[in-house]
């Protein structure tokens, strides 16, 4: 989506790196304003972070990040109407002892110098309790691309404090819903990670669901309906434009496409006279490939990470489970034996994970498990949970909650997010009801 | 013996009684008189559509009979071309139902099939969970919603 011709950002985002802004020795890892986030129990970081000096966005940055920081759940931000020490400069040592005695861990300053349509945004991370910098960077770029690079040091943030790269800078692709549930309106829209800059990409005159990214951000495969009553189709689309492709004209359904790991190809499931297996096009040369070929519901396919095989769902074996086979197709096996049924794979692309949603008698939760299916974890449950979808990280999950319908009314159904421990879950902002999340990768600098 | 089969009958009159019931609820809410061979003929004297157990697209003994009549009234007026749209109820993911929407309407289709209907007058559409009716989160609402309804083009 944002490349050097786009005209949203011209210019490449320049990061002049951390040695431009290095004070004193480089600091080795902290006991305090590091967390290992795999570890069953931790508080989350006290980080006061101080609105940006030298220009009135300054404001509005800090306060992109310290949303971003808070959300996630691993940071706890100080409010600013704490902060002793109100002088604070930039680019000079803080008052630490004013720091520490309102509990920070970590301080950010920065500082916004913008002019000759180019902004400036300066930022440095101070590791309060060993009264050291901890990390600093300098960025360049349009004055409108302000929220972005406020994600951006928040993923710098992440990073230096966690030793995990961040997702702060992505998009959300998901289903808009809207109007009466016998007649609902769905409609693709694309918004930031958290919830700014929501816009629709389909009109909302046919049904249109499962929206994927590629990798580059540039596009996206969904499936939508026609206007003349023929089969739902699956198309691909620019995201910066309305004009969309089909993506190859088969007599029945085509549905649940998800790009490759390189972009290159599309996996789907494409119905004949009510059978639906799955098939692999090359986006390019829209070479068709079949990859499974059996009596039963093969669908929700998910190339792992690396490329070289799919997870999927089939009712093959009586009731709806989990299967890996090789990215060419063959050699199935099932990897999900727990009770219930099991749908929608998400292969981690960290490559440690397969999430998936799991359908049981008390109702649908969302768990993950090891790629050769042990080590099942539940991770959220409800009336409905369903279609989990990676942060780029692999630390954190989307998906969609919806409530039971009553009286006639439609059940709201929004978007959560929840990190791999389970232990934060919180709904992201969405203008209205919201289903079926992608997570798009870090989007490219 | 004799006692027991009483009973039977008395429980066939009982279920014939709910139906006709049923049917003259659905006759009063629509229109008065249908024309014959119309959309309102179907629905009303026919039935569009048929149901199916949680996760199935076998048809059902009801549904056979449902199919039974459309065949028998689309042979008798043959400018319809139908289309079978398959539906599920808000138990199961999005994808998946779309797929068992799909081998739903198809199950009918091919029992149109079988009775005569030809194939080429018959397509299908599946609306997996996106077209609820009724809409609703309870056991009588989604066996409502696990259906095919055939509808006259």
């Amino acid at each position: 989506m944002i490349t050097k011709s786009n005209p949203m950002l011209p210019r490449r985002l320049t990061i002049l790196g951390g040695a431009a802004l290095a004070a004193g020795a480089a600091a080795p890892a902290r006991a305090q304003l590091t967390i290992d986030m795999t570890r069953p129990t931790f508080e989350p970081v006290p980080i006061a972070i101080v609105d940006f000096s030298g220009d009135r966005v300054g404001a509005q940055i800090a306060e992109v990040i310290r949303n971003d920081l808070q959300n996630c759940g691993l940071f706890r931000s100080i409010s600013p109407s704490a902060f002793i020490q109100r002088d604070i400069d930039a680019h000079s040592a803080p008052r630490f002892p004013d720091w520490r005695s309102i509990g920070a861990a970590g301080l950010v300053v920065g500082q916004v110098q913008s002019g000759g349509g180019n902004i400036k945004v300066d930022f440095r991370l101070w590791d309060v309790v060993v009264g050291q910098q901890a990390t600093g960077l300098s960025f360049n770029s349009q004055p409108g691309n302000w929220r972005r690079l406020a994600h951006i040091i928040a993923d710098a943030i992440y990073k230096r404090v966690t030793g995990e790269d961040g997702y702060f800078d992505t998009r959300v692709a998901y289903v808009s819903e809207s109007g009466p549930g016998n007649a609902r309106v769905k409609r693709i829209a694309i918004m930031d990670q958290d919830g700014a800059n929501n816009r629709y990409i389909t009109d909302g005159r046919t049904i249109a669901l499962t929206p994927r990214f590629s990798p580059t951000l540039q596009e996206i495969v969904y499936m939508a309906y026609g206007e003349d009553r023929g089969p739902p189709r699956v198309y691909l689309q620019s995201v910066d434009s309305s004009r969309r492709e089909l993506l190859g004209n088969f007599p029945g359904m085509s549905f649940a496409p998800r790009f490759s790991p390189d972009g290159t190809k599309v996996v789907m499931s494409i119905s004949a006279d009510g059978n639906s297996d799955l098939y692999e096009m090359d986006v390019r040369g829209r070479a068709l490939r079949r990859l499974t070929n059996t009596p039963a519901i093969d669908t929700s396919p998910c190339y792992s990470n690396d490329g070289s095989q799919i997870v999927f769902n089939s009712d093959r074996g009586g009731s709806q489970q989990l299967y890996v086979m090789g990215a060419g197709g063959g050699g199935e096996r099932r990897i999900s034996f727990g009770e219930g049924r099991y749908a929608t794979p998400v292969w981690s692309p960290r490559g440690d994970y397969i999430a998936f949603t799991k359908i049981g008698a008390g109702g649908f939760g969302i768990g993950v498990m090891r790629t050769d299916g042990s080590g099942e974890r539940l991770l959220a449950s409800g009336f409905l949970v369903e279609g989990p979808t990676w942060a780029p990280n692999g630390r954190v999950l989307m998906f969609f909650r919806g409530n039971p319908s009553s009286g006639g009314r439609t059940g709201s159904v929004g978007l959560f997010q929840i990190d791999i421990t389970g232990r934060f879950e919180r709904q992201v902002p969405t203008p209205g009801d919201a289903s079926d999340p992608a997570w798009s990768p870090l989007i490219p600098q | 013996m004799r006692l027991f089969k009483a009973l039977a009958t008395v429980t066939a009159m009982v279920l014939l009684a709910a139906c006709s019931s049923e049917q003259q609820q659905t006759a009063s809410a629509a229109s008065t008189t249908v024309t014959p061979g119309s959309v309102g003929d179907f629905r009303q004297n026919v039935g569009d559509r048929v149901f199916f157990d949680t996760d199935m697209s076998t048809i059902r003994e009801d549904g056979r009979q449902t199919l039974n009549r459309q065949a028998e009234w689309l042979k008798k007026y043959t400018n319809y071309p139908v289309t079978i749209e398959g539906h599920c109820d808000e138990r199961g993911t999005r994808e998946y139902n779309l797929a068992l929407g799909e081998r739903r309407a198809n199950a009918a289709r091919q029992y149109l099939i079988a009775q005569g209907i030809p194939a080429s007058r018959i397509k299908t559409i599946s609306y997996g969970k996106e077209r609820p009716d009724p809409v609703g989160s309870d056991e009588a609402a989604w066996a409502r919603n696990r259906r095919a309804v055939t509808e006259l083009q």
